[in-house]
């Protein structure tokens, strides 16, 4: 079989291919090719084999069948042969395939060997990508070389350790001894991996970090050193002496120092230190700044020094560089919070920052700007973050536009200031506002009671121009729908439209293709509520509705023409009429619901499914209104005694005739049997009480047993609740109900009364005269 | 820590690839694609910051990138990590590549993957900063390639031919020899009779 190819000649060939199945062609012949020589077993060419292998891999095809070729490759003496074994184990090799075990006792010899690389190559890939197990085998002979003096294997051990402990937790306290003396390295190399395995042991542990304290002084002289020695071409990147390590040492200052006096205290002076000498022409001198600030901000440092942090953020954010003025915005989100007012001597320059090119700086710079809103600066700020999202990208806009909904809630001045802002981002980025502002915004509306013309004049002209956002056009509708009259009334300060304008707005949104189903109900709710407001019909707009594919649009449209059907003639009784207005449009789900105070009415709240329930309250309203009717208009007045429909006003029956003793038997026909028997109320002789008997000798039940009664002005009727509203059949019990009379004046009592039950399944109802009361009730 | 390192070219060709997180192949290729996107979309006079693609951490980790010529360079770091911190080493890397490969160009990571590697594995193990000293670095990568060499055997006969030949240390051949006038003294010759 002829050699196989060297990896160059194969990255030529494959780079030769002009499509994405040329390629694959070339790879698959080449990849049966290596399967052929590893069955082979050829140890010669092994090593290239798997190079070429790993190449492709990286290209994006399936490497697996060599990982365990890499393992024969670690198993070799030669170090080529080991370097891109170590390597393909790397790269193929995880904790998930069960082959990596296999690689334990390679590690622990080649941990062992006589040359430093093979170490290191060991070193590296148990750091890489060893696992839990492997790391407990080795773990004892990685803190053996922790203590070597060879500074090339001893940092990376220290990384090694690192990679342990993260993976074992417990094994930390085994590479405890093993730290004790890495500080005095000189080697920077092993400094720096030193501190790393410093921090992350003060991280993990509590414990640790009580014990590292005592480092601090020791980590204050390194850095000292660094600063003030002269210029040492090993470690010097741009005129500064190892910046990295100054970073890294910085970043330890940090942890140690986080709510600890005395260390914060012995660390104040090299910071100032840092801080004032370093230079910042180059990235590095701002990298080791930046550090230097965090830790000023992170640290119990002194004030003097933290206002010296601020403002060297104040001068990133100026450089040109983006960068840097990056880095200075997300440091100042961080301390935004314990030092506001420093921060706050920044906000122009931060303000500006919001019209910067750059999609990082923005986000940075509009977080920071919410974040420094107060009740002082909101007019200012406010002026500038909505020009900000006039013309921002739209992945802004919805973080942007909940910012400035929670700012006007906290700091707005006025209301009308609130209603206006409002109202501006609704129509800048009204597609882009969350669910939730829709109900919250009807809630502020409502609650700020004198600017209800201003703001539904505004609304209006705002769905004139256009209705294509969604949450703008939702609250319009409802606004619509409860301050209509405001609009057509004269109030507005501009020319007011018309009745018909406005429903022909409205049903415009009915039909338009940009209407969500959510819109559609509003604006179906919106016509419903105009139709008591206005005087023109709205019926059959939303009569057509009742035959909608949307299920929810016709259940409401049905729901509505029932309610115009049977109480059509109350369209125009103002106080009655209330009734509609409390139908609040919050079909969606809120947790804040507006409310209103007052009237009996209004006193609780209505969702849709409650529909039911305000029939019946209404068909209170109107049996009270029948009564009035009944009793020839005004001189009666109608008694509607309790708040909650619980009990249902007094009807009456028919009287036939008197009875000598204090009953009478009133009332009897279909089966129903009513008796009225009589008594004096002590101590108040005005008062009679009345009781009323009603029973039932037919053999059904009678149902939604519902007795009403009105008497003349001069007297007052008191009803208390029946026993129960079902008079069984066949005389089996009866209904009873008291109903106390005041009779200052002596009059002749003279009693109206309704009867409305349900029998055998249809609903019956009767009225009664009762004008033969015996005189002994009355005087 | 960094969770990855990806050079790739501007056309998202993969030119180096390094996880120190376990992903899948498949995933892995996805990301390299999904950062590839992200971050040719950039200006140029931006900043180098990015949040990390949805596949790779999303928002926790960031991507920190550099722009050389065709070549970019992304390391993908969590926020342990100081990102000015990581520009300068992305600098240092890119450095310690034009040292060891001379004038170092797209063809070279193409061909020499594995050395770039081993150079990576030099500066980075595990996910954390190694050696930030340029010629430490290239101190050791150079020992390392002289054993490998050393262990070659015929195979690398070529190569330790030309390597020696280069290593030559030949006197210096004068190219003119000037040889100057050179009188020739024509002796007197008696004459026949």
């Amino acid at each position: 079989m002829p050699a196989p190819i060297r990896l160059r000649e194969l990255i030529r060939t494959i780079r030769t291919a002009r499509t994405q199945a040329e390629e694959r062609e070339m790879i698959q012949k080449e990849c049966a090719a290596i399967r052929s020589s590893f069955r082979e077993e050829d140890n010669t060419y092994r090593c290239r084999n798997v190079a070429k292998l790993l190449y492709m891999h990286m290209l994006g095809y399936p490497a697996h069948f060599g990982q365990l070729e890499c393992l024969k490759l670690i198993a070799s003496q030669k170090f080529t042969d080991k370097r891109i074994g170590y390597l393909g184990a790397m790269l193929l090799l995880d904790e998930r395939q069960d082959v990596h075990l296999l690689m334990t006792n390679c590690i622990k010899n080649d941990l062992n060997h006589s040359t430093q690389y093979v170490q290191g190559l060991a070193l590296c890939t148990l750091g890489c990508m060893g696992s839990s197990e492997m790391c407990r085998d080795l773990a004892g002979e990685v803190e053996k070389l922790l203590k070597t003096s060879n500074s090339y294997l001893r940092k990376k051990a220290a990384l090694c350790a690192v990679h342990v402990i993260r993976k074992v937790p417990e094994l930390m306290e085994m590479f405890l001894p093993a730290t004790k003396n890495l500080l005095s390295e000189k080697n920077h190399g092993v400094l720096h991996t030193s501190v790393v395995l410093l921090t992350e042991m003060c991280e993990r542990s509590p414990d640790m970090l009580l014990h590292f304290r005592k480092l601090v002084p020791q980590l204050v002289r390194i850095l000292k050193n660094l600063i003030m020695s002269g210029y040492s071409p090993e470690h010097d990147v741009s005129g500064i002496s190892d910046p990295f390590l100054q970073v890294r040492i910085l970043r330890l200052l940090r942890i140690l120092g986080r709510s600890d006096d005395d260390s914060s205290e012995a660390m104040n002076d090299i910071l100032a230190q840092v801080a004032t000498n370093t230079e910042t022409s180059k990235n590095v001198g701002n990298a080791i700044l930046y550090e230097t600030v965090l830790t000023i901000m992170d640290i119990k440092s002194e004030s003097g020094l933290r206002v010296l942090a601020i403002n060297i953020l104040g001068r990133f954010l100026l450089n040109n560089d983006k960068n840097i003025r990056y880095v200075a915005l997300t440091s100042l989100l961080k301390t935004v919070q314990t030092d506001h007012n420093a921060v706050q001597r920044h906000r122009s320059t931060i303000v500006d920052c919001l019209k910067d090119l750059d999609v990082s700086i923005k986000r940075r710079a509009m977080e920071l700007s919410f974040a420094l809103v107060n009740g002082n600066n909101i007019r200012g700020m406010m002026k500038e973050l909505l020009y900000f999202l006039d013309s921002c990208d739209p992945e802004f806009k919805a973080d942007c536009a909940s910012g400035v909904f929670l700012a006007a809630e906290k700091y707005a001045p006025s209301k009308r200031w609130h209603i206006d802002t409002i109202m501006r981002v609704l129509t800048t980025a009204g597609s882009y506002v969350r669910d939730d502002s829709v109900p919250n915004l009807i809630q502020l509306i409502t609650n700020s009671v004198e600017m209800h013309a201003y703001t539904v004049q505004r609304l209006y002209k705002a769905l004139l121009d256009d209705i294509s956002q969604q949450p703008l056009v939702q609250v319009s509708s409802w606004c619509i729908g409860e301050y209509g009259d405001l609009l057509v009334s004269g109030q507005c300060e501009e020319e007011e439209p018309i009745q018909d304008e406005v429903l022909d707005v409205l049903e415009g949104l009915l039909v338009s293709n940009l209407s969500t189903p959510v819109t559609r109900g509003y604006s179906l709710t919106a016509i419903m509520k105009l139709s008591t407001r206005f005087s023109s019909d709205a019926n059959s707009v939303v009569s057509i509705y009742g035959s909608s594919i949307d299920v929810e649009l016709q259940q409401r449209a049905v729901e509505y023409n029932a309610l115009f059907k049977k109480y059509d003639h109350m369209r125009f009784y103002s106080e009655h009429c209330c009734f509609v207005q409390i139908l609040p449009a919050l079909q969606v789900q809120s947790t804040h619901p507006p409310c209103f105070t007052g009237s009996i009415y209004t006193s609780s709240l209505f969702y849709r499914f409650n529909l039911h329930v305000l029939y019946y309250l209404v068909s209170l309203l109107f049996q009270a209104n029948d009564l009035l009717d009944l009793l020839g208009g005004n001189d009666v007045v109608p008694v509607i005694q309790t708040t909650l429909p619980t009990k249902p006003a007094s009807a009456g029956g028919e009287l036939l005739d008197l009875l000598g003793d204090l009953s009478l038997s009133t009332y009897s026909k279909n089966g129903l049997k009513i008796e009225f028997t009589f008594e004096r109320a002590n101590p108040n002789p005005n008062i009679a009480v009345i009781t009323i008997h009603a029973t039932n000798t037919t053999e059904a039940d009678m149902t939604e047993f519902v007795f009403q009664a009105a008497v003349p002005k001069t007297f007052q009727l008191q009803l208390l609740s029946p026993s129960s509203n079902i008079v069984p059949a066949l005389n089996q019990g009866s209904v009873t109900q008291v109903i106390r009379v005041l009779n200052p004046q002596k009059q002749q009592l003279r009693m109206r009364v309704k009867l409305t039950y349900t029998h055998k399944g249809s609903p019956i109802q009767d009225l009664a005269e009762v004008n033969n009361f015996p005189p002994q009730s009355w005087q | 820590m960094i969770k990855a390192i990806l050079i790739f070219n501007n056309h998202g060709k993969p030119r180096l690839s390094k996880f120190y997180e376990h992903y899948s192949e498949d995933t892995e290729q996805q990301i390299i694609r999904e950062t590839f996107h992200l971050v040719s979309k950039r200006d140029e006079n931006v900043c180098n910051f990015l949040e990390g693609g949805m596949l790779i951490g999303g928002s926790e980790n960031k991507l920190i990138y550099r722009h050389y010529a065709t070549l970019y360079f992304v390391f993908c770091v969590d926020s342990s990590e100081s990102e000015l911190g990581i520009l300068g080493l992305i600098q240092v890397f890119v450095e310690t590549l034009d040292k060891c490969f001379e004038n170092v160009c797209e063809l070279d990571l193409i061909f020499h993957v594995d050395k770039v590697h081993n150079i990576l594995a030099e500066m980075v193990m595990g996910g954390m900063v190694l050696e930030t000293n340029m010629n430490e670095i290239i101190t050791q990568v150079d020992a390392q390639n002289k054993m490998e060499k050393s262990e070659a055997g015929i195979a690398g006969a070529p190569a330790r031919a030309v390597s020696a030949v280069k290593n030559m240390n030949l006197p210096e051949m004068p190219r003119n020899i000037n040889i100057g006038d050179i009188s020739i003294k024509v002796p007197n010759l008696p004459s026949f009779k």
